[in-house]
């Protein structure tokens, strides 16, 4: 059979949703940003939300995030994205509002806003994308950075006696009762991808329930920052990242 | 009854990350020699007889520039 006779329209089992845009992404080579975009929105799309949606993008290389999701936007100061979502949810408790951050903005300038909209239980989604690193800026040490890991500002690698330890956000985020769900996913592979779509679906349920703060962790490569090519650069995530930050659901009620 | 399938690529959106290439179960992508108008070695079927159509490649592309065909043969 030829291949002519396979690709007709109704034999098409995957093609880009709708809610994304034809845009580009800025995103280098093999960014985990433009899987976990995907990912957000084929939920969007599945769950017909489109309209009902308000997204906060952050500041960090998601800062475009406008651009690509065909969805309504705010874009919020440097960590206040989760401030941004309390009370844009708070004036539109029928939307489902979700904010889009990075480690450096939600686990370092960030921490007290992400720790109060936590802990106060608001009904929002939060995307926290885990690289270790300062991509945007050109690679620096974030708080999540690992021990001994190399980055611009920490050229010896990171020294705990010097830089602290890794900051493991997402354990504490766990501890606080407004959270009604909290997961740490990656999206290296197609069943890690299929298993953090099924987490952002539920995290979108979660806040139509009124349940609490749903928090999403994707632990993410960042090629460039890391100096590594993607496909190397998803090994030494498996390698290096999984151990500090192992996959799997912290908290589910 | 076999799957077939097949992928088509938007060869200006690739960026030759070669993501789908590791992640495909059957050894169908690989990068062309030719490159994009960016420069980039972009994706595409290497061995189309191979290709089951599991969408793989599809869902794990940062640019969502793959779209997958499958039939029952």
């Amino acid at each position: 059979m030829d291949v002519k006779d396979i690709i007709k329209p109704e034999n098409r089992v995957y093609a880009k949703t709708p809610v994304l845009t034809s845009t580009t992404m800025h995103y280098c080579p093999g960014c985990s940003h433009g899987t976990v975009h995907k990912l957000i929105a084929e939920v969007i799309e599945e769950m017909g939300i489109q309209e009902q949606t308000i997204g906060i993008s952050p500041v960090g290389c998601a800062v475009f995030a406008y651009n690509y999701i065909d969805i309504d936007w705010q874009q919020a100061a440097h960590g206040r994205a989760p401030a941004l979502a309390t009370a844009t949810k708070r004036l539109h408790p029928e939307k489902y509002v979700f904010t889009y951050q990075g480690d450096g903005d939600l686990a370092s300038i960030g921490t007290a806003e992400i720790m109060h909209a936590c802990n106060r239980g608001e009904n929002i989604v939060v995307i926290f994308i885990n690289n270790a690193i300062y991509g945007m800026t050109g690679g620096q040490m974030a708080p999540t950075t690992l021990i001994g890991m190399k980055t611009a500002t920490s050229p010896y690698g990171r020294d705990p006696k010097l830089h602290g330890q890794p900051l493991k956000i997402t354990n504490l985020i766990a501890q606080l009762e407004g959270t009604c769900y909290v997961t740490r996913q990656s999206v290296h592979n197609a069943a890690s991808a299929r298993k953090t779509k099924r987490a952002i679906r539920k995290a979108f349920e979660n806040s139509a329930l009124g349940k609490g703060t749903s928090f999403v962790e994707v632990v993410s490569t960042c090629n460039s920052g890391w100096k590594l090519s993607p496909v190397k650069a998803n090994e030494w995530m498996v390698e290096n990242m999984f151990p500090e930050y192992p996959m799997g659901d912290l908290k589910d009620r | 009854m076999a799957l077939r399938g097949a992928i088509v690529v938007d060869t200006e959106k690739c960026k030759g990350c070669s993501v789908c290439v590791v992640n495909c179960p059957t050894q169908t992508i690989a990068l062309a020699r030719e490159v994009n108008s960016k420069g980039y070695n972009y994706a595409y079927m290497e061995s189309p007889e191979s290709c089951t159509g599991c969408t793989n490649c599809a869902t794990v592309c940062p640019d969502t520039c793959i779209t997958v065909y499958r039939i029952k043969v």
